[in-house]
């Protein structure tokens, strides 16, 4: 039975496409979006502790209960942040994923995109990410490395003073995490919506997707 | 209702135990419940004995990248806070003074010279000034002035064993805070008897400070009246109410 099977089924075969995203990006998307909602509660109790703005965070938005347990929340997750982050980055670089998916489209693509989604007619194949979703996702990939940078230089300013250096000094590169972290909970706020808009993609981002089949051919 | 008395010896431990675990927990707040997403709060001691482990393994990170040689930042006198804040674990008006004359630093642990030292001993060895930038845990820094005797050249002095793991702070406004000794050792560790010009003044320390600019402030104790060598863990007392017990910079 198996001899019937002919060389050509059998290579179409072991290139099909799997589930996309593939579930090293899932897990690690979840890993991080987990630890990034531990990182923004446990941060927003930190910064109670000595607001830089004429504002506090309400406590029942903050995590940990008080400064050492914002603290010890905050410290715990950033191990877990990080170890996903290299994970996810690693991966990217070597798969090929950034080159091919995430590579900002052109401005036009991106002026038509935006226009379809404002519009709430977003087209949005599995497999394929919109010139929206590239933008979106390569401007947060950054803003989440300066994230951690400025994190960094802000709890390490003796060892890692180079640095601190870097993002000016600790007084203006802990308003550069405070910056950085604002830019991702308005990330975090269009990434939902548009997520929810096309709740398809939140099922996919969790059991993944088999892409259609008119577009196996670009996926290789 | 009628309810039998326990016995308060008996159970003492027990009582301390939830104390301090209320302590911790007295503000939690609805934010960090529903973040722990329905963990009630009789689940509450394996989140906190996850977050201690978590916190033991970023002391561990910490002390790798820990370098002896690397330097804080030093300023110009100009770019000292004017004035540097007061910051204690009470107001100011509590602050505790004691008679310079007869002040006496208690010398512990590990050593081979348990002898206590006045501050006129102090005096005798070499001082050291710097200016650095304190920085809170709470965030806020502020750059301060100050001078005195390197902690490493006293821990010579009275013969302390330096494959020891702790050096151990006990101050006299019952503070408290210990730290390893690769940063004891670390060049820019200061037993401060000076602010400026001036000997320490009561609000920063008064007699003596021991000014760390790798470490977080609350790593940095006043009012110091002993010092102990040991291998044996000290917590401190902000680190034994949860806060990172490496507290580097």
């Amino acid at each position: 039975m198996f001899q019937s099977e002919s060389p050509d089924m059998l290579s179409s075969r072991r290139v099909r496409p799997g589930r996309t995203p593939s579930p090293v990006i899932r897990i690690t998307h979840w890993i991080g979006a987990a630890s990034m909602l531990v990182m923004i509660g446990s941060g927003w109790q930190i910064y109670n502790a000595s607001p830089i703005l004429p504002f506090e965070f309400p406590p029942w938005a903050t995590l940990g209960g008080w400064l050492g347990g914002g603290i010890a929340w905050h410290f715990a997750a950033m191990w877990v942040l990080m170890a996903a982050g290299v994970v996810y980055l690693g991966y990217g670089a070597l798969s090929g994923h950034f080159r091919r998916d995430l590579r900002p489209a052109g401005p036009r693509a991106v002026g038509r995109d935006v226009a379809q989604a404002l519009r709430f007619r977003l087209s949005h194949t599995a497999g394929h990410y919109n010139a929206v979703q590239r933008l979106l996702y390569t401007g947060v990939l950054i803003v989440a490395l300066l994230t951690v940078a400025s994190g960094l230089s802000i709890w390490k300013p003796v060892q890692l003073g180079w640095l601190t250096w870097l993002f000016g000094g600790y007084d203006i590169a802990r308003r550069i995490h405070f910056a950085m972290m604002t830019l991702i909970v308005a990330f975090l706020v269009i990434h939902i919506v548009l997520a929810l808009l096309v709740p398809q993609t939140l099922f996919g981002m969790i059991f993944g997707r088999r892409p259609p089949a008119a577009s196996q051919e670009t996926v290789r | 209702m009628s309810r039998a008395r326990p016995d308060r010896a008996a159970i003492a431990p027990e009582l301390r135990r939830i104390e301090r675990r209320l302590m911790l927990k007295g503000s939690l707040s609805l934010g960090g419940l529903s973040m722990l997403s329905g963990c009630a709060l009789d689940d509450e001691p394996s989140v906190e004995r996850a977050l201690a482990v978590m916190s033991r393994f970023t002391d561990r990170m910490q002390a790798l990248l820990f370098s002896r040689q690397r330097l804080a930042r030093e300023f110009d006198a100009s770019q000292i806070t004017q004035p540097f804040p007061f910051n204690a674990y009470y107001d100011e008006d509590e602050v505790r003074t004691v008679d310079p004359a007869r002040w006496r630093l208690e010398v512990g642990g590990l050593v081979s010279d348990r002898r206590p030292w006045s501050l006129a001993q102090f005096r005798a060895l070499p001082q050291k000034r710097q200016i650095t930038r304190h920085i809170c845990v709470e965030g806020w820094s502020a750059i301060g002035d100050w001078s005195g005797v390197p902690l490493s050249i006293f821990l010579h002095h009275v013969g302390a064993d330096l494959r020891a793991k702790y050096v151990n702070f006990r101050c006299f406004d019952d503070y408290s805070t210990s730290i390893d000794m690769a940063t004891a050792l670390h060049p820019q560790t200061i037993m401060a008897l000076d602010y400026g010009d001036h000997a320490l003044p009561s609000a920063y320390g008064a007699p003596m400070k021991v000014r760390i600019p790798t470490k977080l402030g609350y790593k940095n104790p006043k009012y110091l009246s002993s010092i102990e060598v040991t291998n044996r863990f000290p917590g401190g007392y902000w680190e034994d109410q949860g806060y990172n017990w490496f507290g580097g910079s």
